[in-house]
């Protein structure tokens, strides 16, 4: 993946953007250590790293809003970071820019179970805002699987998915209100405890816009009653296909799982060597939880399992208590562990309209065997969300690369059939230079013109998101 | 006089060769408020394109009707399940919506607060800026982070930043059936404190609405038959604090969301007509303030729909609350002013959209 030639007057102006930070800032929130500054080299893209000019970590909006100014004054880019496990390359920095981290900002500034609402800073990781209500019966429902550790901020910037948006949608559908600082160092307030917009949606546009506009400090989000329980039903089936037809009945049945996950062979066998959690050896497994009562929950496995048995299945397995539905989803859960035992791996996003599902498996089944390399399916398939692992020995010259061109086809696939790059983990530099493929030069053209407007001098996480050669004038702008 | 684009290619030729403003409309039931200009309509830009079920979603060009695609929606038992407001009765519009239109004005009803409003439904877009670019974003499936989500920006714009030509959207299951637990309260404080002690329950209420004219609030639950039985008279044990409770069943319970829907409680009064969007617990106090001439509120309290003597300023009224206030009807301009910072992000993304002033000049400021 290129990166953008640093600039050599703006390295040169480091020390000044130093010392004009430390006057700004206390002591503390300013790191040029490099020692100290290693762990910022990367995210969780962790084949690309680059030492930033340097670090700083505010404790306020407004310490946010100073750190800005003087960058905007000394021209430096700046990379947003919340906790630095995007799998996009999203907070990957430059040598020329400094990484400004919110995780020092990570209070509960107001929770209101009236409106069902909870104000965080945005530095908060994901688990530990449910962690904030759950003893009085609620939960924030996006739930991305690097919940104990990716912050609300990296939530926003990338518009995070999770194994039950199915039926609670995704960030952008549980995020009310933000406070946003734009490289002008100006705070403007988006969104709040009502449910819609005065005007423009600018809340709509921020979600998902991968830290190129602002940086978010804090964050309204809706928060849910918790529902009396859950439980998992766990069918396996002879093949791709059939699993495939199996979820498009339920969905057509009017049943409405809160996640349906799909495994198919590769991903059973190695989650069953590393996990153990009793998997049946089959082609395919879909994983499905509802939600309710008892009776509820009663109520839609029976015809779940009805649907099910129609196709054949090899086998079903119902919960019947929390510790067997624990055993059901501890596979799914270890799932990347279990292919990261096996070799180090990419893990892809596409999303494919879900009756593409069963010729997009067996072309990847086809292209794993032209590049010689493993690839694992695991995904949400009630939104056609596939996340192929692709294995591959990074220590292997020229396997990376041979990775990336294989992942760069199964994505280009995945538009070719309807769908699109990223589903959930986001463009960053990762799928920057297919953007392409899926959008033509005004389409591109169109999302760029937002950013000029928020960003003119695009000096907010510049690199990113957009093909370099499209976004390159407006780049080179103030060199 | 009204182009009636029939392709995409025209209704850009169409906007590229505009030399006057131009009043976008869909089947002109939602009335905009704009300056003068020549109309353009996309009502001859119709028909779904396709539609999958099994996937939940389905394509449709913009000027498509509203029940054409709940016809088809119904036939395999699904719905749009954000439940769009129709504007057409209290706005003595006939026509008919057009789904354009339901997007293009976040048009979300009661179902709102469960499962979403329009802009969480909308998934894709190709639409036709100012300056006669075709531009498309988003797709046609249900997650997709590639790139800007200009598809919400889209969403409620009102025709100022384009003239959508193709959305397409996420659809659900219908539910099998409903029940309506009413409970009998005098005003909008207790209206609201019950709505409120609903939706802080397990039990997935899909809609909490308050029709003063009525007396009561009413509380949804939808889903099949067993479950909702089991909800419904779990509701009237936490609802009887608040007055009498009753349960109503699917068939008695249908006309009260579709006359909210339809706007019914307001079709027929006089006045201006106001839609206020609140935080849920102040909508009991922008009644006190505004004192309506006749009020529904939905949302559980977060969205009153309300008329107002001619002239009277609802906007100075919620002072110190968050929140906004569009006029429908009235003297007032149609969108409520924003911060100085935010009004300003917003009219230069209109510039960049509509370089040339020609979409919908003057409504949204
Ligand atoms: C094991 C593993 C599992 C994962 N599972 C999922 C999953 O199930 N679903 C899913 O969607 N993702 C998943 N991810 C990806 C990742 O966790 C998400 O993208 C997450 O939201 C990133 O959050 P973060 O705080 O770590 O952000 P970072 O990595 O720090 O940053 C991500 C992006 O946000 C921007 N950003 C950060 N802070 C701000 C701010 N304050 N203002 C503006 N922009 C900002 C950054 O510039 C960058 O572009 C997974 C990652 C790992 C490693």
């Amino acid at each position: 993946m290129e990166m953008p030639i640093p600039s050599d007057d703006r390295i040169a102006r480091k020390s000044e953007l130093m010392s004009r930070l430390r006057a700004a800032l206390p002591a503390e929130c300013v790191i040029d250590d490099p020692m100290e500054t290693r762990a910022y080299e990367c995210d969780a893209l962790s084949a690309y790293r680059c030492p930033p000019l340097g670090v700083v970590l505010p404790y306020t909006t407004e310490q946010v809003a100073a750190a800005l100014r003087i960058c905007n004054d000394l021209d430096i880019p700046v990379v947003p970071r919340g906790a630095g496990t995007s799998l996009a390359g999203g907070s990957l920095p430059t040598a020329d820019s400094i990484i400004l981290g919110v995780a020092r900002m990570n209070d509960v500034l107001d929770t209101d179970y009236a409106n069902r609402i909870i104000r965080v800073q945005t530095g908060r990781t994901n688990l530990s805002v449910t962690g904030a209500v759950e003893t009085d019966g609620f939960f924030y429902a996006p739930d991305p699987s690097s919940q104990l550790a990716c912050a609300i901020a990296g939530n926003i910037a990338m518009n995070s998915g999770g194994a039950h948006c199915l039926k609670y949608g995704v960030t952008s559908n549980n995020l009310m209100g933000v406070r946003l600082v734009t490289m002008q160092g100006d705070i403007l307030d988006i969104g709040g405890a009502h449910l819609d917009a005065a005007g423009l949606d600018l809340l709509g546009v921020i979600c998902g816009s991968e830290g190129q506009l602002g940086i978010v400090t804090e964050a309204t989000l809706r928060i849910i009653h918790k529902p009396e329980g859950a439980l998992p039903v766990l069918i396996g089936f002879d093949s791709n296909e059939v699993a495939g037809t199996c979820v498009s009945d339920i969905i057509r049945a009017g049943v409405l799982p809160v996640a349906i996950e799909f495994m198919d062979r590769p991903c059973i066998r190695a989650t069953e060597d590393f996990a153990k959690a009793g998997y049946p050896d089959c082609e395919a497994l879909l994983i499905i939880e509802v939600e309710g009562s008892p009776l509820e929950i009663e109520e839609q496995l029976e015809k779940i399992i009805a649907i099910a048995k129609t196709h054949k299945p090899v086998e079903v397995r119902r919960a019947t208590d929390t510790a067997e539905a624990a055993r059901i989803w501890l596979g799914r859960k270890s799932a990347f562990g279990a292919m990261g035992q096996i070799n180090d791996y990419m893990c892809l996003d596409g999303t494919i309209p879900v009756s593409q599902l069963p010729y997009v498996l067996r072309r990847i089944g086809e292209m794993s065997r032209e590049f010689g390399l493993d690839v694992g399916n695991v995904f949400h398939a009630g939104d056609g969300n596939m996340h192929p692992l692709i294995l591959y020995n990074a220590n292997e010259d020229g396997q990376l690369e041979l990775c990336e061109k294989f992942g760069a086809e199964i994505l280009k696939l995945c538009v070719e059939v309807g769908g699109c790059l990223t589903g959930e983990h986001g463009v960053g530099i990762e799928k920057r230079d297919l953007m392409d493929h899926q959008f033509a030069p005004a389409d591109l053209e169109a999302q760029m013109a937002i950013k000029d407007v928020f960003d003119h001098r695009w000096l907010l996480n510049p690199a990113k998101v957009f093909p370099l050669a499209a976004s390159a004038s407006r780049r080179d702008q103030g060199v | 006089m009204t182009i009636f684009p029939t392709t995409e290619a025209e209704l850009s030729e169409a906007i590229t060769s505009a030399t006057t403003p131009l009043v976008i409309s869909g089947g002109g039931t939602r009335r905009v408020r704009t300056a003068d200009g020549a109309h353009l309509s996309t009502a001859r830009l119709s028909g779904i394109v396709d539609y999958e079920p099994g996937a939940l979603t389905m394509v449709a060009k913009a000027g498509t009707p509203l029940a054409d695609i709940q016809a088809a929606l119904a036939a395999e038992h699904q719905q749009l399940a954000f439940e769009p407001s129709l504007m057409g009765s209290v706005l003595g519009q006939d026509g008919q919506s057009t789904i354009g239109g339901v997007f293009a004005t976040n048009a979300s009803g009661s179902r709102r607060i469960q499962a979403g409003a329009a802009r969480d439904f909308l998934l894709g877009v190709r639409f036709v800026d100012g300056a006669g670019n075709v531009v498309k974003n988003g797709g046609r499936v249900m997650k997709n982070v590639t790139g800007y989500d200009l598809v919400k920006l889209l969403a409620g714009s009102w025709g100022t930043l384009g003239v959508m030509s193709e959305v397409s959207f996420k659809v659900l299951p219908l539910a099998e059936t409903m029940a309506t637990i009413a409970v009998h309260v005098s005003d909008a404080a207790t209206a609201t404190a019950a709505m409120t002690a609903s939706l802080n329950t397990p039990f997935d209420v899909t809609g909490a609405a308050y029709d003063p004219a009525s007396g009561r609030a009413v509380v949804r639950v939808e889903g099949f038959e067993k479950s909702v039985a089991y909800r419904a008279a779990a509701l009237r044990d936490v609802l009887a604090q608040f007055g009498a409770v009753e349960i109503l069943d699917n068939a008695a319970s249908a006309p009260i969301w579709t006359g909210l829907q339809n706007l019914d409680a307001l079709v027929g009064t006089t006045g201006d007509l106001w839609r206020v969007s609140v935080k849920p617990t102040d909508g009991a106090e922008v009644i006190a303030r505004v004192c309506p001439t006749a009020y529904v509120m939905d949302w559980s309290g977060g969205l009153i729909w309300m008329r107002t003597a001619a002239g009277q300023d609802v906007r100075t009224a919620l002072t110190g609350i968050d929140g906004h206030a569009t006029c429908h009807i009235g003297r007032a301009p149609q969108f409520h002013p924003n911060a100085a910072g935010v009004e300003m992000l917003m009219s230069a993304i209109r510039s960049k959209f509509d370089p040339h002033a020609k979409l919908n000049q003057g409504l949204m400021g």
